[in-house]
């Protein structure tokens, strides 16, 4: 029974992780349609810059808010540089999104090399819980990790449910053109919304150093990730990055544990049912 | 006051591939609000969409208030004024009532929140239910709203009484000849015939992409045979 707590704790972990990652690459599918190939980077440049903070200033929280701002920034960047200059040719954006991805992969490596890093943790947060009602022991900062995941989906969910910006969000993933032919700024909207998506892979990059490390590699890993879990929980939505997370991660832990020769097929399997059931994804809405 | 014309359409021609959509329109719009006749397939929406610059691909020029539109995103068409009440309404489905006035809703012009809400009580009875959960008319009433509240000096209507009830269309023409006595430039573009003709002062026929009538609505009205040449109607 420990076993399947462990099991279990460690899916949420990694769901978390997921999720943080892939609801921005799910926003700016959702409002774009821009297949962000560079969201990988996004998040591990972050997770660079968070350790690189941390080491010199000894602050984990000032290492997670410089971590996302530098890949908000550097999501500003790419999408006000160059994938703003293609909107509407997705295939076009996608190419260029990969171009960059590897271009950023590159200048990562020349920086801060191939050596694995892991953000010094707080004092706060390095040690252990022992949680009471499973009556199993924990890693302080894998429990931290989950509940940041989940003040983060509610902050987005209260940003994008309740405010003004929020609904211009939800107009433009409805229908683009009209928002347009309303006077709304689509490129300062676009921008924003890449510099927010950039922001949350950031942070996921800088707790991803934390609770586990990253290295040249990580970017790969977290793209592919938030990819099969968007497709899982389907496009655009904050609930179905939040779904797709949890599916996937669970899955890749029950897998690694319990079938560890079949573990990889698991995700996999979940991706291929819901497009045979559900192409839309599991809380996607069908195109009209 | 301008001397000239608020919309000014010269030598316009639009191309999808090959097929040659609208030929050489030329028209003007002031005070007087005008009807665009046709049947479907006529170019109706094409020209809405060139004006509000959905259909970039055209040759020719469109002036709003002497500032030249071709080239000019639609974000900044509507900026400089023109308000655009789409065919099929286009409402947002993920959004609320109040949500679609909220966005669009500027301090210090004609029309706020509180007037849409007293002109369309239903409106604000429904002010907390997502765009998809409205009737049709609802629906419409909400199109209007959103585009009146840019406060514009043009209000393009792209069939605004299509699929509506008789009751709910009644109520669409005396919105826009309230709306147009008061001062704003109305461009609609129609099948219904006598809910246009009701609504506006000036008619023009489009046929093939390009405009053959030009008249006053009142002429059009009394003139059955051209209604019958060029709109096909069924004179009962």
């Amino acid at each position: 029974m420990t076993l399947f707590f462990i099991v279990t704790l460690n899916g949420l972990t990694l769901a978390a992780l997921y999720f943080l990652a892939a609801t921005g690459f799910s926003l700016i599918f959702g409002l774009m349609r821009t297949v962000n190939m560079a969201h990988g980077a996004l998040l591990l440049l972050g997770g660079y810059v968070g350790f690189s903070v941390v080491e010199a200033t000894g602050s984990w929280g000032l290492g997670v808010i410089a971590g996302g701002l530098a890949a908000a920034l550097a999501g500003a960047l790419v999408q006000f540089g160059i994938l703003g200059w293609m909107q509407g040719d997705e295939l076009r954006q996608t190419l260029a999104s990969i171009a960059i991805s590897i271009i950023m992969a590159d200048l990562m490596l020349w920086h801060w090399g191939g050596i694995t890093y892991q953000v010094t943790l707080p004092e706060l947060l390095s040690g252990g819980q022992r949680l009471p009602l499973l009556g199993v022991g924990y890693a302080s900062i894998r429990l931290a990790l989950m509940a940041f995941a989940l003040v983060i989906g509610v902050a987005l969910w209260f940003l994008i449910q309740k405010t003004r910006f929020g609904a211009v969000i939800r107009a433009g993933v409805d229908d683009q053109a009209m928002l347009r032919a309303l006077g709304f700024p689509i490129k300062r909207i676009f921008i924003s919304v890449f510099a927010l998506g950039g922001m949350l892979a950031g942070m996921a990059g800088v707790v991803a150093a934390s609770a586990l490390s990253i290295a040249p590699g990580t970017d790969l890993q977290f793209l592919l990730s938030s990819l099969v879990v968007v497709i899982v929980g389907g496009m655009g939505s904050v609930g179905g990055a939040a779904l797709g997370a949890l599916l996937v991660g669970l899955a890749e832990q029950y897998g690694l544990a319990y079938a560890p020769t079949y573990g990889a097929v698991f995700t996999f399997a979940i991706m291929v049912l819901v497009l045979a059931v559900r192409p839309q994804g599991l809380l996607g809405r069908a195109e009209k | 006051m301008h001397s000239e014309p608020l919309l000014q359409i010269a030598g316009l021609n639009l191309r999808y591939g090959s097929s040659h959509v609208l030929h050489d329109i030329s028209l003007t719009l002031g005070a007087r609000p005008l009807t665009i006749l046709g049947r479907n397939g006529m170019g109706k929406t094409s020209l809405c969409n060139a004006i509000i610059g959905l259909a970039p691909h055209f040759s020719g020029s469109i002036r709003l208030a002497g500032t030249e539109l071709t080239g000019l995103t639609p974000e900044h068409r509507a900026r400089l004024g023109i308000g655009y009440v789409p065919q099929g309404r286009r409402i947002f489905r993920s959004l609320s009532v109040e949500e679609h006035l909220t966005i669009v809703a500027q301090k210090g012009g004609d029309w706020t929140i509180e007037r849409v809400y007293e002109t369309f009580p239903r409106l604000k009875e429904r002010r907390r239910n997502l765009g998809d959960r409205l009737s049709g008319g609802e629906q419409q009433m909400l199109a209007i709203s959103r585009a009146l509240l840019l406060n514009p000096r043009l209000l393009v209507l792209d069939e605004p009484t299509e699929g509506l009830a008789p009751a709910i269309v009644s109520d669409v023409v005396a919105l826009v000849r309230e709306v147009s006595q008061q001062g704003m430039a109305v461009l609609m573009v129609e099948q219904n015939l006598h809910a246009a003709l009701a609504a506006v002062e000036d008619a023009a026929i489009l046929v093939g992409g390009e405009i053959v009538e030009h008249m006053s609505a009142q002429a059009l009205a009394t003139d059955p045979a051209m209604q019958k040449r060029h709109l096909a109607l069924e004179l009962a």
